[in-house]
Formats: structure tokens, C-alpha cells, sequence
């Protein structure tokens, strides 16, 4: 990682550096973006649909590689990474759709269990893990179920909890209250908001103006691929709602 | 390392309710690639035996002479020096009349016929081996040898055993070709059962990916599901053989009973299965190998 590595303060478990991404046919979905978030920040990503957020969430997990620019995630620089060693990246992170990708050919339980299959859990501590994890997002009584018969909210919840029966230190989240209405989408602000308590740190895009509403932390505002001029000034305003004056004096 | 073990025998299993799953269309493959494997095998196993009865008759290329009845004792000493002495004879075998008639009555079977006879039809015979082998020297030392005197009769054994031999060789050749043709039609049935089985589980290979699975884990039930299937199709094959051998075996018994002799197709050994099976296995493998590698990695998000 000696190849252009930016000087990251430690606790930056995300860092973008003048990311831009372009598609091929020369769309350019985002425009020379730079931020940091720091260990623990919950954070939301808000924009129109089209304004980038769902690109830039995939340039955090690897989905995507940057154009230009880098971008350092637990301290690995996405756009030299070997591809090898995306996936081990990828156990690190909790990835939540916003179309939920589950498998409709297996039990809510199979659905949660698989990222411990891959990561290569011993069987009994899967289980303990798995049923965990859907106590946690309510859904303990449907383990049995075939997430087909769940409802949005429902499957919404169980795209949360395989995301987090891993423990992963960065949960992403891609308009998570998309198309639930406001009843589960405060549930599913308040699952998170206990994630955060314990120290996880939480990057989700929204357009939704009810949560926005709730939330009174730091927010990244996307128009047309690039951050507002308020977010721009917020970029690295993280340290400071953490305490951390070294940099700022 | 027992977690890794337990993690083989986890997707094994996976792998085989897998095939069960789809049991019709499975046993369809396995059937076609045990035909497809059964034929080189068969003709294999039929070479294998052919071999065996030119083996039987000496492949080294032989002369009989046969002296006339007449002949007398000084005669025969005379023809005999003469033999020994000749450049193009390695050496010389002398058979007396006595000796080829008891042997006969051991070995031809038609121990009745000769127990009839009241005297011995057979003539002394000297065996000769040549020092060459060319087929047209060997019969101009044969024209040679029927001018001595005494000599009634001179016969240039075993080139029907030379003739078998090239056309062993020649079928060697066809089995080759036959084999090479049917592991790629192998090959090619897996590949595109893999291919099929790709495409219908897109959506787990996907999801997998973005949940950090690796390679390994991704392509390691697919490998299986090939490898499986070739060791199927080799049994299959196995099978095809062992049935028709026993057929043909019995049909033979009957056949060889008429002509007193006791000659049966031996089935392939257990060398011969173990490679069938080991090279249908691996088989399986190399199509699923190259469908996973076209059609998954080809894919990869970049």
C-alpha cells in the first residue's frame, strides 16, 4: 500500500481522496469527491436517485473500482487491490440492498447463516450466531420461514441481519427504508442506532426526508455526482464529534 | 484442518442432493458418458484379448519342415547338418514323428479322432528359427529349403501372428483417436451442465461474491458436482462392459465347447478400472473446471 497511500489518521476507517468514477460511454457518476468517516460515525449519504449514492457505496465494497483518485477502507486502497483480496475485505463489511438479494430457494435461517458458511464458521457457533442475529431484527419465530412469505419490512429486517451475523466493523446501507412506510422504517433507524451504540460504524444512503428528519448527526449531500458545498465543509468534520482535537488545533 | 474437512463433506453432501434434485436429466448424462466411455473401453478390452491369442502362437516368425515318410535315418542326419550350418538359421528344432504324435494326442483335443488311427501319420519335422524376420527373405529361405532332398513339405509359420500384430497396432491407433474424441464429448457434456447449473444459481454466486466468498468456496460445489458425474459415467461404463463381457462370455462358452477348447474374453483388471474411473473422474473435472472458469470469472465485476 506504499503506491500513493494518503496520510489516513488512524481511526479513518474510510477515506475518499478526489474519487471520481467514471462509467464506460463516459457517464460520470461521481466527480471528485473527498471525505473521511471515522471509526463509529453514523452517517447518511442523502441525494435524488442518480445523484451517485449507490455508486459510491459501491466503491466502498469493492464492487466498483475508482477512475481516479483513492479510496482507503480499513486501510486498504480499493483501486490496487489484488482481487483475491476483495473478499476478505468484504467480511469486514455489512452490506444491506436495497433490492435485499435474498435466496428464495432456502429458509430465512440458510439465508442468514451463508456469510458464516463462507467466512467457514464451525456449525454450532453459526447457529448461536444466526439465531442472534434474527433476535435482533425480530424475526427469531420465521428462522423456518421461506423469505418469499415475509413481508418488505419483513425481508428488509432479514437483509439486516445476515449483513450483521458476521460482526463486521462497517455496515453499508442502501436505502434501507426504500418503499416501507414510516412504521418499519423507524424500527428499522432504531436497529441501527443500537448497531452504533456498540461502537459499528454506519454509512447509509437515503432520499428519505422522514428519516433525515430524525437523524441530527453528520450527513453527505450528493447532487449530480458531487458533494454540496455544506457537506464539502463537513467532510472531515468527523474528529470533532468524536473528541479528537490533535488535528484541529 | 477438521473444519476444513467437515467443510468438503458439507458441500459433497450439498453436491449430491443436488444431483438428486434434478434426477432425471442427471442419470441422462452419466448414461451418455458411460456409452461415450464404454466404447474405447470395449475395444479396449477386446484388443486386450486378441493380444492375448497372438501371444499365444509365438510372434517370433518360425519355419516347419516336414521330411517325406521315406526318408531314412542318414537323411535326416545329413538335412539336419545342413540346417545347422546354414548362415540365415539362428536354430534348429528336430521333432521326431514319435514325439509330435503323443503331443498331439495332449494338446489338440481330438485325442478320440488320433486313439482311431492305426498308425502315425505325421512325419519327422525339424522346427527351424530364422535369423530374419522380413517377410520376403523368409520366403525365398522357404523356396530354398523345399529343393533339399527328402524335404516333402516346408511351411512358413506365424505371419498370420505378424499379420495380427500390425493390425493390433493399427487398432491401437483407433482406439486413440476414438478415446481423445469421446473425453472431449465428455468434457463438453459436463461443461455445459455446468454451464446450465451457473446460470440457474446466478443469484447465489452473486450474492456470495458481495458477502466475501473466495473463489474456492464459489467454484468448489460445481467441481465437485463435474467430478462427480465423470466417476457416474465411468461406473456406467463399467457396467456397459462387465454386462456385455458376461453376454458375450456365454455365447462363447457354447462356441468353444465345439472346438474342445476353453478360450474366454477376460474382463478388464482392476488396473484397467481404476484408470477408467480415475480419467472419467478427472474428466468431469476439467469440463466443470473450464465451464466455471468461462462463465463465473469471465463475469467478475470489475
Amino acid at each position: 500500500m506504499i503506491h500513493a497511500a494518503p496520510i489516513i489518521h488512524p481511526n479513518k476507517v474510510i477515506h475518499f481522496s478526489q474519487v471520481s468514477k467514471r462509467y464506460p460511454g463516459g457517464y460520470e457518476a461521481l466527480k471528485n469527491i473527498s471525505f473521511e468517516i471515522a471509526e463509529g460515525e453514523m452517517i447518511f449519504l442523502t441525494g435524488h436517485s442518480g445523484a451517485g449514492k449507490s455508486t459510491l457505496l459501491k466503491l466502498i465494497a469493492a464492487i466498483e473500482r475508482p477512475s481516479s483518485g483513492s479510496v482507503v477502507v480499513r486501510g486498504q486502497n480499493i483501486a490496487t487491490l489484488k482481487a483475491g483480496a476483495i473478499p476478505f475485505l468484504r467480511r469486514n463489511l455489512g452490506l444491506i440492498f436495497q433490492d435485499h438479494k435474498l435466496l428464495f430457494d432456502r429458509s430465512v435461517f440458510d439465508n442468514v447463516i451463508l456469510p458464516l458458511q463462507i467466512c467457514g464458521f464451525e456449525h454450532r457457533e453459526s447457529t448461536k450466531r444466526v439465531r442472534a442475529a434474527l433476535d435482533k431484527v425480530g424475526l427469531l419465530k420465521r428462522e423456518k420461514s421461506n423469505p418469499i412469505t415475509l413481508s418488505g419490512g419483513e425481508q428488509q429486517r432479514l437483509c439486516i441481519a445476515r449483513a450483521i451475523v458476521n460482526r463486521p466493523a462497517i455496515l453499508l446501507a442502501d436505502e434501507p427504508t426504500g418503499n416501507l412506510d414510516s412504521g418499519y422504517a423507524n424500527e428499522i433507524l432504531a436497529i441501527f442506532k443500537s448497531f452504533n451504540q456498540v461502537g459499528v460504524t454506519l454509512l447509509i444512503a437515503t432520499h428519505d426526508e422522514n428519516v433525515l428528519q430524525q437523524f441530527n448527526g453528520r450527513t453527505l449531500a450528493l447532487v449530480h455526482g458531487s458533494l454540496t458545498p455544506e457537506s464539502a465543509a463537513q467532510a472531515i468534520t468527523g474528529e470533532s464529534n468524536l473528541g479528537n482535537l490533535g488535528k484541529l488545533r | 484442518m477438521i473444519i476444513g474437512i467437515m467443510d468438503h463433506a458439507r458441500v459433497l453432501a450439498r453436491t449430491i442432493r443436488r444431483v438428486f434434485r434434478t434426477p432425471v436429466s442427471n442419470a441422462l448424462n452419466v448414461l451418455v458418458i458411460g456409452i461415450a466411455l464404454s466404447l474405447p473401453a470395449g475395444i479396449y478390452v477386446v484388443l486386450k484379448n486378441l493380444e492375448r491369442v497372438a501371444g499365444q502362437a509365438s510372434s517370433a516368425p518360425q519355419l516347419s519342415l516336414f521330411m517325406s515318410m521315406s526318408a531314412s535315418k542318414e537323411a535326416i542326419a545329413h538335412i539336419e547338418k545342413q540346417l545347422k550350418q546354414h548362415t540365415a538359421i539362428e536354430r534348429v528344432e528336430f521333432v521326431p514323428r514319435h514325439e509330435a504324435f503323443a503331443q498331439l494326442k495332449l494338446t489338440s483335443g481330438l485325442a478320440d479322432v488320433m486313439g482311431s488311427l492305426k498308425e502315425n501319420p505325421l512325419p519327422d519335422a525339424f522346427i527351424i528359427h530364422p535369423k530374419l524376420t522380413h517377410p520376403e527373405r523368409l520366403e525365398a529361405l522357404r523356396d530354398e529349403l523345399r529343393t533339399l532332398p527328402h524335404v516333402d513339405h516346408v511351411q512358413l509359420d506365424s505371419a498370420w501372428a505378424h499379420k495380427l500384430g500390425a493390425l493390433i497396432k493399427f487398432a491401437n491407433l483407433v482406439i486413440w483417436l476414438v478415446s481423445v474424441l469421446l473425453s472431449l464429448a465428455l468434457v463438453a457434456i459436463t461443461f455445459n451442465t455446468i454451464r446450465l447449473q451457473v446460470l440457474t444459481q446466478r443469484d447465489e454466486i452473486e450474492i456470495s461474491k458481495l458477502l466475501g466468498a473466495t473463489r474456492a468456496f464459489i467454484q468448489r460445489p460445481f467441481l465437485y458436482f463435474g467430478l462427480l458425474q465423470g466417476l457416474l459415467g465411468g461406473i456406467t461404463a463399467w457396467l456397459i462392459i462387465t454386462v456385455s463381457m458376461a453376454l458375450l462370455n456365454s455365447y462363447l462358452a457354447n462356441l468353444t465347447h465345439l472346438f474342445a477348447s476353453n478360450f474366454t474374453l477376460q474382463a478388464l483388471s482392476a488396473n484397467d478400472i481404476m484408470t477408467l474411473l480415475l480419467f472419467s473422474a478427472y474428466l468431469g473435472w476439467l469440463g466443470a473446471w473450464l465451464s466455471v472458469n468461462l462463465h463465473v470469472w469471465r463475469a467478475e465485476i470489475k
